[in-house]
């Protein structure tokens, strides 16, 4: 097995959930739970595919994605928000809402080709050894984005004045309305942005990183892994990060177990019995709810809560707060 | 006091003719209320006067329908909270409006424009300390506010104000959460900004405190003002009581002397934690005995929630708990119901009751099980009416209908919901949790009713309250606790505020003053400061001196039988006298926060 | 309720009784109309699409026998829904479920369990459907276990597990079952099919061609033991005392953790039990395609029903006309276009039945 090429389409893999799973973050660190994101990668995935595809430029398909996943994103927002509905409800009307709405503007994009973000090598960080290759070398430029975003948010949600009101309005947002902060603007605020990075996600699929569009194969449960990743990166982009990559490589590694007659100096099973590859397919699936119970039960160690108004529809009271 | 009115000094506050209806509730009717700089104004009113709702007007939650106010003479209109911190008014409210993982500076600057884009910390922690030294405020702006005790806490939130510049500031009910030592801290704080000019509105339902602390007075009582811009000394607390509640009464329990019968409860060496894992309870033993009430005394927070959950199911402890002879530590719930255990949780919207289910499930949550509701997998819900619409003329709970749904039933109603399903069962003990906190005054009377009736017909109550005048009435003994021990147990027999009032403090029995009542249960590993008691002992002697005598507790008209009418500030012709006047008044002083404790809402 | 528009919220003191129908039906008709606006930006003509539609489901009574097809796994799969969502449990994993119980029932006949030759009829389906509403109960019991024991997100766990179950029954199909290298199991005997309308067409003989089987059947039984249990049960009232007030619950002596379980599982079984009625009255064979997202469509049943089992019946069968008509429709996402913007509007809907709305003029806002 070639190592470097499984850890190098791992990160690849993985910006993919990365994305999505930062959007996520910052929505529910304003205290909304956006179960969606699978319908809105998908939105986002066929968004960027078609504009990329009927205009020939990229850029216009990921701009498309962007806005398509805010705009879905807004629906939830006037719904939980506004309206207080059940967030876990609205989650999932919204990805049956994506999911539907992909499938009709995408209908007959299947088999197209579009041109997809263009790859670059980073000179000299791509001549560390093993490093280099891994990180650095023949990526598109999306999975850099990705390398920014980590220390971006993260300094965004804890060294910043924008990034302090949204924490209060997710802890506390009574204390926070108290002091003039917009809970309601806030909080659609931070909806929308998560709705962008959501179809960001989906557009880096369709358009970067496996090109095409296939239906709702497209995104195929990676936007609920993402949600997963939320709860096991105890809502800070470097775990969140870490565990979109770690998914990738595992991923990858699954599909290789494949390839090699041997394996550790015995013979492979999945080679010789090709239907053992429906399990190693299992793998993402079993190791989110792995991942989910070790990082839930880690966060009751140290006792890291998620936000604590998350979820929590917020209303002034008719009398006194 | 220090603050002196000059004819040509502008209001810092002005606020006329201020109405503001509730559907169904007439909130703040003509209301007049002005404020200078330079003073502490006490704005004083029972629960729901309408206190708290005429002062989130002058902060800008609400929207008066009519009315207008001016600040420092001039005409404002606010839509939001921030225009009203823009003209310089902050609020105290009395549940902290704090985020809990994040830092003291980090609270005080949400919701400013200073910092642009990037938060540096460093610099405005310091500009926090040094505001802090300025006011003689203790604290380290760098702590998480879970770090932090309460009155720490309620210091950041005066930080809070100070920083945004307010020079006008509003306090709602500031010491209901404090240990007398903080209440002390806190009032000398508030007097040292009024002495810098800050104007200070002081809302309280605490007649002694108003007294000690406030230069002017206004009263509201149902939504008009009774008193507007009074000088304090102009009155007595019986006057001011009558301004408060409409006349003067006391209160008028009949308590039958009985002898306490054989156990019912016992706890043995009883530990548990709290819900961030630290000791809440340590090494607790109580006993318990038929027809008798046991009062358990304590500031908040001192493991008095987590004795009720333990013995009720809710937590997990060490030790034992034997509720007749059967051990019902660590046991689910449902055990210790079936044994005849009564519980009257402090939260009763979010424990005590289903919001959105109808009167009649509300009634049955702890005898769906039982016959004639229950037949075998089925639930005869004709039965379970039957019984509800019984309980619900029994016990006078004021609803349309069975079918209400309980969050449509007023505090009151809901309580008396509750209490008729527990009381209801036969039970051999019932733990009640501020049974009658937030209530009205009437509702109160007739909670406590129930419970000494039940007293009587040789029921097992421990009652946990922060009202030390609802347990000295109502309890045969009182258990004082601290820091999760019970520092001592006190005989009605030799029931003395004074040392009540140490012990929760914590300080021990044996180090009491002379005269030492029998005691119990001595509390491990608690120390205590002998220097600090006699200091404390000399504080009550100079407030002795100061303060008028023969005080009476005020309940409103209609919960007074004509023929037991007493005589205004004259002892109760009832069985047991709770002329509490003499002990009240200290009790005020050292306790205050605690006395009728309860919920604007 | 204060909010940033012209509008003000009042809360409804006492809602009347017809008002939750009112919304869900007005909800149905406005996902039609936007659904409708969707389709006539993409070009189709809304109104020729929407008449197809109802001939292709109502059209005749061989139409509607297709549509108490696909009614037959929604109606079981909304019950278990509601029975779950009435706890405030969100089991989505009804499609996983399914397929497990899919696969149980079709291993009475793959393994084979029992002799098919000599046993009887009833005795093989009796098999089947047990076997299929335990493979349902135990797959339900995974997120039930985990959200009572250690309060992980059921949403997610019960999602991933309907990718895994996807690709067990692929597994089988693809591998030790598959017939002649298809992707799908030898077809069933006939003792080992549900009974179906047609089998009767030689005493009826206007049942010819109707493929509607026995598992309807079971759909209507399961609504009234589920309406039993909500509405006349002491475990119902549990479950709606938990679903309401958890900490009530708990305070009332109430096993949460048990009876979280429990109400997974009997989810679960009847979501088992739909798998078992789509191979053994439908397809005849266990194949990877044996579900159009009935799991989710599940969900929207149970809710556009707001729970009350006999409103399943009558959404389930509206939502199985949609299934039915859909398969012969270009783009083929316009049925999941429908539900989830109807499942949308229902859940917007419900703030008409705690508030009143009321347009008043911005400066009379707070005036109310």
């Amino acid at each position: 097995m070639n190592w470097i090429e499984i850890f190098r389409s791992g990160i690849s893999t993985g910006t993919v959930l990365l994305i999505a799973a930062i959007g996520e973050i910052l929505t529910e660190r304003s205290g909304i739970q956006n179960l969606g994101v699978e319908g809105m990668m998908l939105v986002g995935a066929m968004a960027g595919f078609k504009v990329a595809f009927q205009t020939g430029n990229v850029w216009l398909g990921l701009l498309a994605a962007i806005a398509a996943g805010g705009l879905l994103s807004l629906a939830h927002a006037l719904v939980v928000i506004h309206f207080q509905a059940d967030q876990t409800v609205s989650g999932l009307s919204l990805t049956f809402l994506g999911t539907g709405l992909a499938l009709v503007l995408g209908d007959g994009l299947t088999g197209q080709t579009a041109p997809v973000i263009p790859s670059a090598t980073i000179p000299l960080l791509s001549q560390i050894p093993y490093l280099g290759p891994v990180a650095f070398a023949n990526h598109n430029l999306l999975v850099y984005l990705g390398y920014l975003l980590m220390p971006l948010t993260w300094y965004y949600i804890n060294k910043t004045r924008p990034g302090l009101h949204l924490r209060a309005v997710g802890e506390n947002p009574a204390a926070a309305d108290t002091l003039g902060v917009n809970i309601y603007r806030t909080r659609y605020l931070y909806t929308f942005i998560g709705g962008c990075f959501a179809g960001l996600a989906g557009a880096a699929i369709s358009v970067a990183i496996a090109p095409g569009w296939y239906s709702n194969l497209t995104v195929n449960g990676q936007g609920w892994i993402a949600v997963a990743l939320v709860i096991f990166a105890h809502w800070n982009p470097w775990r969140a990060a870490l565990g979109g990559y770690l998914f990738g490589v595992l991923r990858r590694f699954t599909l290789d177990l494949q390839g090699p007659r041997l394996l550790f100096g015995l013979a492979n099973p999945f080679f010789f019995n090709t239907n053992l590859v429906f399990f190693l397919q299992m793998a993402p699936y079993l190791l989110t709810i792995i991942a989910l119970i070790w990082g839930s039960s880690a966060a009751r160690r140290k006792r890291i809560g998620s936000p604590a108004a998350l979820g929590v529809p917020y209303q002034r009271g008719e009398r006194g707060l | 006091m220090t603050f002196k009115e000059t004819p040509d000094a502008v209001p810092a506050v002005e606020m006329q003719d201020i109405t503001l209806r509730f559907p169904g509730v007439l909130a703040n009717d003509h209301v007049n209320f002005t404020m200078y700089p330079g003073e502490i104004h006490a704005l004083l009113g029972e629960n729901g006067a309408g206190k708290s709702t005429l002062m989130n007007v002058l902060t800008g939650l609400y929207k008066p329908q009519s009315g207008e106010i001016r600040i420092h003479g001039k005409k404002v209109s606010f839509n939001s909270p921030k225009d009203a911190i823009a003209n310089g008014i902050g609020m105290v409210h009395q549940h902290f409006m704090l985020v809990e993982n994040q830092t003291v500076t980090e609270n005080i600057l949400i919701g400013l424009d200073t910092p642009r884009f990037a938060l540096n910390l460093k610099k405005y922690d310091q500009e926090v300390s040094d505001l802090a030294d300025q006011f003689g405020i203790h604290i380290d702006p760098t702590a998480k506010i879970w770090q932090l005790s309460v009155g720490e806490q309620q210091r950041v939130e005066i930080l809070k104000i100070l920083y945004r510049g307010a020079d006008i500031l509003i306090m709602d009910e500031p010491t209901a959460v404090l240990a007398p030592q903080e209440a002390d801290e806190l009032i000398a704080t508030l007097k040292g900004m009024a002495a810098q000019g800050k104007a200070i509105a002081f809302i309280s339902h605490k007649l002694a405190e108003v007294k000690q602390v406030a230069d002017k007075l206004t009263v509201l009582r149902r939504g008009r003002v009774t008193a507007e811009r009074m000088d304090l000394h102009d009155f007595t607390r019986e006057s001011l009581a009558s301004l408060m509640v409409g006349r003067e009464v006391i209160f008028n329990l009949h308590k039958c002397d009985q002898d306490p019968g054989r156990e019912v409860l016992r706890l043995e060496d009883v530990s548990a934690l709290n819900n961030k894992n630290l000791p809440a309870l340590r090494n607790v033993d109580l006993a318990l005995h038929e027809g008798e009430i046991l009062g358990i005394a304590g500031v908040a927070g001192n493991g008095q929630s987590e004795l009720v959950e333990v013995i009720t199911g809710l937590r997990p402890c060490t030790g034992n708990i034997w509720l007749e002879g059967k051990n019902i530590a660590n046991k689910p719930p449902a055990f210790s119901i079936s044994q005849g255990l009564a519980h009257i949780p402090e939260d009763r919207i979010g424990v005590g009751s289903a919001p959105n289910l109808s009167l009649t499930s509300n009634i049955i949550m702890k005898r769906y099980d039982q016959e004639p509701i229950s037949h075998n997998w089925q639930l005869d819900y004709v039965a379970a009416d039957t019984l509800a619409g019984g309980l619900k003329d029994e016990y006078d709970i004021q609803a349309p209908s069975v079918q209400t749904q309980a969050r449509k039933l007023s505090g009151g109603n809901l309580q008396k919901l509750i209490l008729a399903r527990e009381l209801s069962s036969t039970p051999r003990l019932i733990v009640a949790m501020q049974p009658t906190r937030g209530l009205d005054v009437g509702a109160i009377e007739s909670v406590q009713q129930l419970l000494l009736r039940q007293r009587e017909q040789g029921c097992a109550i421990l009652l946990v309250s922060e009202d030390l005048d609802e347990l000295l009435a109502l309890s045969d003994r009182i258990a004082v606790m601290y820091e999760g021990h019970v520092v001592g147990t006190i005989c009605s027999a030799d029931f003395d505020i004074t040392k009540i009032g140490l012990m929760m403090t914590g300080t021990l029995p044996q180090d009491l003053p002379p005269e030492v009542p029998e005691l119990k249960s001595p509390a491990p590993g608690s120390v205590s400061d002998f220097d600090s008691v006699l200091d404390h002992v000399k504080d009550f002697e100079q407030i002795e001196q100061a303060s008028p005598a023969g005080q009476p507790v005020v309940i409103p008209e209609e919960e007074i039988p004509p023929s037991e009418e007493p005589s205004r500030g004259g002892s109760s012709p009832s069985a047991q006298d709770l002329n509490l006047s003499e002990k009240e008044r200290v009790l005020r002083k050292v306790l205050g926060e605690n006395y009728n404790k309860g919920d604007e809402a | 309720m204060k909010i940033p528009y012209p509008v003000f919220l009042k809360r409804h003191e006492d809602p009347p009784k017809w008002l939750p129908a009112v919304t869900s039906i007005g909800a149905v008709i406005l996902a039609f109309i936007i659904s409708g606006i969707v389709l006539a930006a993409t070009g189709a003509n809304p109104f020729t699409v929407y008449s197809y539609f109802f001939k292709a489901s109502f059209g005749s009574w061989g139409a509607f026998s297709d549509v108490i097809v696909k009614a037959t796994p929604l109606l079981l799969i909304g019950l278990g829904c509601a029975l779950a969502f009435k706890m405030r449990l969100w089991n989505i994993g009804a499609e996983g479920q399914f397929f497990i119980g899919a696969f149980m029932a079709s291993a009475v006949v793959m393994v084979p369990l029992v002799n098919l030759d000599t046993t009887p009829r009833w005795a093989i389906i009796s098999l089947m459907m047990l076997l299929g509403m335990v493979g349902g109960a135990l797959y339900g019991f995974i997120p039930g276990f985990l959200k009572a024991k250690l309060n992980i997100n059921e949403v997610i766990i019960t999602l991933m597990l309907n990718y895994i179950a996807v690709l067990w029954n692929n597994y089988w199909i693809f591998g030790k079952w598959s017939e002649a290298g298809f992707q799908m199991t030898k077809t069933f005997p006939r003792s080992a099919w549900l009974p179906r309308l047609a089998d009767y067409a030689a005493e009826v003989p206007a049942f010819a061609g109707m493929t509607a089987h026995f598992g309807i059947l079971f759909g209507l039984i399961a609504a009234v033991i589920i309406y039993q249990i909500l509405y006349r049960s002491k475990w119902g009232y549990k479950i709606t005392l938990i679903g309401d007030n958890p900490k009530a619950a708990r305070y009332a002596g109430i096993n949460i953790a048990r009876n979280t379980i429990l109400v997974f599982m009997v989810s679960g079984a009847l979501a088992g039990l739909a798998g078992m009625t789509e191979v053994s009255g439908v397809v005849h064979r266990l194949q990877e395609r044996i579900s159009t997202s009935y799991g989710f469509s599940g969900v929207i049943v149970a809710w556009l029903a707001k729970l009350n089992p006999f409103a399943v019946i009558v959404v389930s069968v509206l939502f199985g006309a949609l299934l039915v008509a859909s398969r012969e429709i270009q783009p083929s996402g316009i049925s999941f276009l429908i539900q989830g913007i109807t499942l949308f509007l229902v859940i917007s809907s419900d703030v008409l039945l705690k508030y009143e709305i009321k347009w008043v003029r911005p400066a009379q806002e707070t005036a109310q």
